[in-house]
């Protein structure tokens, strides 16, 4: 797996210099074109601004309030039957509301059972293969000035529950049963 | 209630701060994406891959430039160059946008989109290995197999779960698709 640690470090710089020498072979005045590119980016960063602070004021409070933990609370049994281990259960609510607490609560598992452990694995595995669905619809729609979703707030969040319940069969199948 | 007070001002907060901290990013790779679009290559990318794109999204037409950010931005995913993708996701967003009419709500293909997005498919999930790196894993990078497993249980999981939402829409004879 180093390999691939190294070669994502390449790749970058690779890209970024491949894009110039490529662009300046064609005679593209590559310059000039990137400081018009680059200038799109600073009114879109603006633009997301109202969506980002409209998202995560409703998340803290939503937070601080314990509405989550009465959230948690409630369904805990409901994902608890379908085999999610109870250590988890706050760590798969928080994942798609808040990429760094949830980036805090799988170092905290961690730091209490151990990277090695089950539980640590399992954590380990949900942080890397789900996403903070709540941001990347924020930021995309924002961007763009969509107000209306559709359905993409059930599609994200149907399929980090399918995520997470695939970390957990394949976490098992790899490094055996749940003895937590 | 004064935590929610606080909370509320400290969420304010962080949401200026994350949208800042992005402009450096968008600036950067969206010049860079000018300059490889001008230069033809965003167009021969797409061309190569473009029939597993139109499969997954049947509102573009082919050879539109929405294909080619699309495709880089599932690139950066894989490789897990996040900041690299979010600009390209939002170009791509954009060219979907124009799709539909500068419509304000979100069509079929963003949603198929941001639910790949969502999804997240990465190869190295370059912070989790730091975390475990810190915690004296035994073997810090054990956890990148299953990790790639479940991700792409969760990608083709998303891309189910989007038709069957789009397919619902369509039965309504909603105008939303």
């Amino acid at each position: 797996m180093s390999y691939l640690a190294t070669a994502s470090l390449w790749m970058i710089p690779l890209i970024v210099v491949f894009i110039l020498v490529y662009g300046t072979a064609k005679k593209v005045p590559t310059y000039e074109t990137f400081v018009e590119g680059g200038k799109e980016g600073i009114s879109m960063a603006f633009s997301i601004i109202p969506y980002l602070i409209g998202m995560l004021v409703a998340i803290s409070m939503f937070r601080a309030s314990g509405a989550l933990e009465y959230v948690v609370g409630f369904l805990r049994p409901a994902m608890e039957a379908i085999g999610v281990p109870a250590e988890i259960v706050p760590l798969a609510f928080i994942r798609p509301i808040s990429g760094t607490a949830a980036l805090g609560m799988t170092s905290d598992l961690m730091a209490t059972y151990g990277p090695d452990s089950f539980i640590g694995r399992l954590a380990s595995t949900v942080q890397g293969s789900t996403d903070t669905t709540f941001y990347v619809l924020t930021v995309y729609f924002g961007a763009v000035g969509i107000k209306k979703m559709g359905d993409a707030l059930k599609v994200g969040l149907l399929a980090d529950l399918v995520g997470i319940v695939a970390a957990i069969v394949m976490v098992t199948l790899f490094f055996g049963g749940s003895a937590s | 209630m004064e935590e929610v007070n606080k909370a509320m001002f400290v969420g304010a907060q962080e949401a200026v701060t994350l949208s800042l901290g992005l402009i450096s990013v968008l600036v950067f790779w969206l010049g860079l994406m000018k300059v490889a679009e001008e230069a033809g290559l965003l167009k021969k990318c797409a061309r190569l891959f473009e029939p597993l794109i139109v499969k997954l999204f049947p509102e573009i037409p082919k050879g539109h430039p929405a294909i080619g950010y699309i495709l880089s931005n599932m690139i950066a995913n894989l490789f897990g160059l996040g900041n690299a993708a979010t600009p390209l996701g939002i170009k791509a967003m954009e060219q979907m946008k124009q799709l539909s009419g500068h419509s304000p709500m979100a069509s079929r293909s963003m949603i198929t989109f941001l639910a790949l997005n969502t999804s997240s498919i990465t190869l190295i999930p370059t912070t989790v290995i730091a975390i475990r790196l810190n915690y004296d894993a035994q073997s810090p990078t054990d956890i990148v197999v299953p990790t790639i497993l479940a991700t792409a249980c969760s990608t083709v999981g998303a891309v189910l779960i989007d038709r069957y939402f789009a397919n619902r829409r369509q039965k309504r004879g909603g105008v939303r698709t």
